[in-house]
């Protein structure tokens, strides 16, 4: 016996049958449409079905154009050509196969297996073999067409590199759109094969480089003869984009790194726009703009020294003596200090059980600010390290843009890390300890920096204390010189500096640079005023300094130290900071801050001044 | 405690309509992917993997009380809101979508889910009460709440497809459950002018496809190519197909997505109208007999469920249908048993499963 839920509502049986009603009555609307479609239109579908040869050829747009800050241009595109396969045309797979192997000079299996591959794709696709055929090639393959059915010849833009692998990480490169972004673009027009940005700016900017592509309108005849041709949609090119890079600026930079490994980065300090942005090695972005082999590829990702890594953003390096700025600005706004305070530096300095020694080993004898900050020296930090104490130190590291990213537009920026005692406590479950202060005001120990934190930093010192977020493009264009996009300043953070501190500090850094002891001299100038700070950082912590001492150059490549430079000029009326890392340079004095000296040379045009100086300090 | 009657009322009809139209599918998959290249687990087989796995869920489904459900109802569906809120915060985004919560071997997708869950929150809902002549607006208010956070939740992601599903699923039950004709004018003049107001908020790639639809040449290779090629195949067919394999739009390749949204072009062009006359019959027996399923229930929450699950076959049905000959704009609804996907085939098995439970069950109270 059935029980009745639907019983008791009047209306609700009814309901049934006009649920019921409803169905069929649509889906005898789908079945007159197609009545319609198979029944009485069947004649015109069916010829066109047997007409189905007109085909729609996309038209590339050519991808827009970068430009340094000065106009000068950096990416451009040029012609490729692609020799591809139009399968419904193709009257004999082999002997075509067998004909192209011989004029392109290619392995014939290969282009089987390319022909394979493509079948996934529609037919009125055609199937590319090979690409980017040089020029001899290419008309090699033209005159010998009528042999070759089903053959085309495509010539598409793409991009070229005047400068080879000048500021590569920041172009950023190229690749086949994947097949996730596909389906979540493909509203976007993209279609498999299509090239998209990567990495850096083409990724960025990917939108606005792209452009539109135009539309062809072929028909053809059985045999694939092209009857008729018409332009449905004109290609729109994509937009020109002026970054804020000064190139003349990058190429001296990257050329005064040499062969070494590291980062630099140059910032205007009134606007935040990076003149430089470098990051050694680098790779050539040719490579991929040809499409990069599997062999090349693995060469890259498998370097020791990371060519695909962006180190001006995203490597993470302790800070050193560079950090000493923070703490002494710190101490001072802390009022822990005044810029007489002084310490007796023997050499070492003890807390509890742990003796801290100092770079200089008979130690600096009574030292003051500026005499700490210009020859570095590490027992007056731990001294005002430890009475400031972790919280203020963290916070005005925070305050001057350290340990969180600096904004960036380019993907990946790290953000750093500025080590607190919560910070601590949720990473180790452990308290905070004084040792790890002490260590901490030397930049050492748990804190970690960016290349460009570092300068977003120096940046504000020389400011006056604003944070700028770091600017990369300064304009984009269409291709009608409209002006579509602009960047402006942009103020993070204005950091509570008092003018009397500041300018101790600033003091200080000037003698870095320009006063005998200073362990900054390489960049010192007659005509103009740069102030700095050097920087070691550790990447093993040695037991003692015996070892040190004896290590010197005889440790291994990938143990010695990275050396840093930080500086602004003109110390007076500052325009330009710059920051550079060089990895496993032993000394921020003596391998970072030449590269410096190239960089303001370059900017201020001090071409080769002769006080190039005669020894370079060694110390931190 | 095992009832012997379960098995006796097992219901024979359903699954073997179900096995039936699946098979035909995976047939007509096996012509439409034939001009792919060897080496990979040909589309067809997998499909039939899924058909395994689907079968395995529906008898799983129907394995347990469907009454226990009213009571999971609406912890179903505050853990399925949490998880679109989720997805929507820290969901795989990839340029512009957010749908998916990666689960390592595979993606979860929040929004299919929520198919099924509205469908068991709203029967719950309307179940419990019994209003004569019909609900007032007022009365609608909760199941418009409970309808519509999901329904913008997914809007967001942007999935306008499946949020439109979920909308009509809901609209079905609650006219299902009566509404009162004063009600009824309101919101029916409200819909029109919130369609109205919609196309503002419409992405612009979305009135791109309004647009194209309305003119396929407007953009002849993307979704208007699709629109044209697949009424040429649908077309020249003719009455009685060009046979199996013979489709020269699917085998040539001209048709795309052929064995996903596109399928049914491959068949009604190889079968013609007689073969998509038959397959839309034994599809309309389907939702017939599910709707007998709902009649013949024993309470209200099972009659309710088994009528969403109805409504969610048929607005599939419909959707994809009407997409591929014409009727309607594209929007990348797959059909159900028919199509190639393991989502889509999943969705659709757990939601036999709950008719096969209802049904067998319609005498046990």
């Amino acid at each position: 016996m059935a029980l009745d839920p639907a019983g008791g509502t009047p209306g609700l049986k009814n309901r049934f049958l006009l649920f019921s009603l409803f169905a069929i009555a649509i889906f005898l609307l789908l079945l007159c449409r197609l009545w319609y479609l198979q029944v009485i239109s069947v004649d015109r579908y069916k010829s066109l079905s047997e007409k189905n040869r007109t085909r729609y050829v996309p038209i590339a747009a050519s991808r827009g154009p970068i430009f340094d800050r000065n106009g000068k241009l950096l990416v451009d595109n040029r012609p490729s050509f692609d020799v591809s396969i139009m399968r419904q045309d193709v009257e004999d797979r082999d002997l075509l196969l067998q004909r192209l192997a011989t004029y392109i000079d290619a392995d014939g299996q290969e282009l089987r297996q390319r022909w394979e591959e493509g079948k996934r794709f529609p037919v009125y696709r055609p199937i590319t073999v090979a690409e980017d055929v040089d020029r001899d090639t290419m008309e090699k393959v033209q005159e010998n067409s009528v042999d070759l059915p089903g053959m085309l010849i495509g010539v598409h833009p793409a991009r070229a590199y005047p400068y080879g692998d000048s500021a590569a990480h920041l172009f950023g490169y190229l690749g086949e759109v994947t097949e996730r972004q596909l389906r979540d673009l493909g509203d976007e027009g993209y279609r498999a094969g299509d090239l998209v940005g990567k990495s850096g700016i083409e990724a960025l900017l990917e939108p606005y480089l792209r452009g539109r592509e135009g539309l062809r309108r072929l028909e053809v005849d059985v045999k694939g003869k092209e009857l008729r041709q018409t332009q449905v949609r004109e290609p729109v090119p994509g937009n020109r984009v002026f970054l804020t890079i000064d190139h003349e600026l990058q190429l001296a930079t990257e050329a005064a790194f040499g062969d070494q490994a590291g980062a630099a980065v140059a910032l205007d300090v009134r606007t935040g726009e990076v003149l430089a942005l470098v990051s050694r090695p680098a790779f050539n972005p040719a490579l991929f703009a040809r499409g990069i082999t599997g062999p090349e590829w693995t060469e890259l990702l498998q370097d020791a020294r990371h060519p695909l890594q962006d180190k001006a953003i995203k490597g993470l390096y302790p800070p050193g003596s560079t950090f000493k700025i923070v703490v002494a600005l710190a101490a001072l706004e802390a009022g822990v200090i005044t810029p007489s305070f002084t310490v007796d530096c023997d050499g070492s300095f003890t807390l509890g059980d742990s003796t801290f020694r100092c770079w200089k080993k008979r130690g600096h004898g009574r030292t003051d600010l500026k005499k700490a900050l210009r020859e570095s020296c590490d027992v007056w930090f731990y001294r005002v390290g430890l009475e400031l104490g972790i919280d203020r130190l963290s916070e005005m590291a925070f305050e001057l843009g350290l340990g969180h990213s600096t904004g960036i537009a380019l993907q990946g920026e790290k953000g750093g890390l500025i080590p607190t005692r919560q910070w601590k406590q949720k990473r180790f479950n452990a308290p905070w300890y004084d040792g790890e202060t002490v260590i901490a005001a030397i930049g050492q120990g748990y804190v970690l920096t960016t290349p460009l934190q570092l300068a977003v930093m120096t940046a504000a010192v020389a400011n006056g204390g604003n944070v700028l977020r770091p600017q990369i493009v300064k304009r984009i264009e269409d291709w009608q010189g409209t002006i579509r996009k602009e960047s402006s300043a942009e103020t993070l953070n204005v950091a509570h500096l008092d003018e009397s501190n500041l300018a101790a500090v600033r003091g200080a850094l000037e003698a870095v640079v320009n006063e005998p002891h200073g362990t900054g001299w390489a960049t010192h100038f007659e005509k103009i005023t740069v102030a700095g700070k050097t920087g070691t950082s550790q990447v093993v912590r040695r037991k003692s300094d015996e070892e040190e001492e004896q290590g010197r150059d005889g440790v291994p490549y990938r143990f010695r130290d990275h050396g840093l430079f930080v500086a602004y000029a003109p110390a007076e009326d500052p325009e330009i900071a710059v920051t550079v890392v060089v990895e496993h340079g032993s000394h921020g004095g003596s391998a970072a801050a030449p590269i410096a000296r190239a960089m303001f040379e370059k900017y201020f045009g001090l071409a080769e001044e002769t006080s190039v100086p005669a020894t370079p300090v060694v110390g931190d | 405690m095992f009832d012997r009657r379960l098995l006796t009322h097992f219901d024979w009809v359903l699954i073997l309509t179900v096995c039936l139209i699946a098979a035909v599918g995976i047939f007509n998959l096996f012509s439409a992917t034939a001009s792919w290249p060897a080496g990979v687990t040909p589309i067809y087989i997998k499909q039939a993997y899924w058909l395994a796995i689907g079968m395995v869920i529906a008898l799983l489904v129907c394995a347990l009380d469907y009454r226990h459900l009213e009571y999971a109802g609406f912890f179903l569906y505050g853990l399925t809101i949490s998880l679109l809120v989720f997805v929507l915060l820290f969901g795989k985004t990839s340029m512009g979508a957010t749908r998916w919560i990666d689960l390592g071997p595979f993606n979860l997708q929040p929004s299919e889910v929520m198919k099924i869950v509205i469908i068991i929150t709203l029967a719950r809902y309307f179940s419990g009460r019994n209003h004569f002549p019909g609900y007032s607006l007022r009365d609608l208010l909760v199941p418009s709440a409970l309808l519509g956070l999901p329904a913008l939740l997914i809007i967001k992601q942007p999935d306008l497809g499946t949020a439109m599903l979920v909308l009509f699923i809901g609209i079905s039950m609650a006219l299902f459950a009566g509404v009162r004709k004063s009600a009824l004018i309101v919101l029916a003049f409200c819909g029109t002018a919130a369609i109205w107001g919609g196309w503002f908020l419409l992405h612009d790639y979305q009135k791109e496809r309004i647009r194209t639809f309305l003119n396929p040449e407007r953009d002849p290779l993307g979704s208007g190519y699709h629109i044209i090629q697949s009424k040429i195949a649908v077309g020249s067919g003719g009455f009685f197909g060009k046979g199996f394999m013979q489709g020269t739009q699917s085998q040539l390749s001209f048709l795309p997505e052929r064995h996903t949204d596109f399928a049914f072009s491959v068949f009604a062009e190889e079968w013609g109208f007689a073969g998509s006359l038959a397959l839309l019959l034994v599809y309309l027996f389907l939702i017939i007999w599910g709707i007998y399923i709902a009649r013949r229930a024993s309470d209200r929450f099972g009659m309710f469920l088994a009528l969403g699950v109805v409504a969610m076959l048929f607005w599939h049905i419909v959707i994809n249908l009407g997409m591929v000959i014409g009727l309607l704009p594209v929007v990348g609804v797959p059909l159900p048993l028919f199509s190639y996907g393991g989502t889509s085939m999943v969705t659709t098995m757990i939601g036999v499963g709950l008719l096969l439970n209802v049904s067998m069950r319609r005498f046990i109270f």
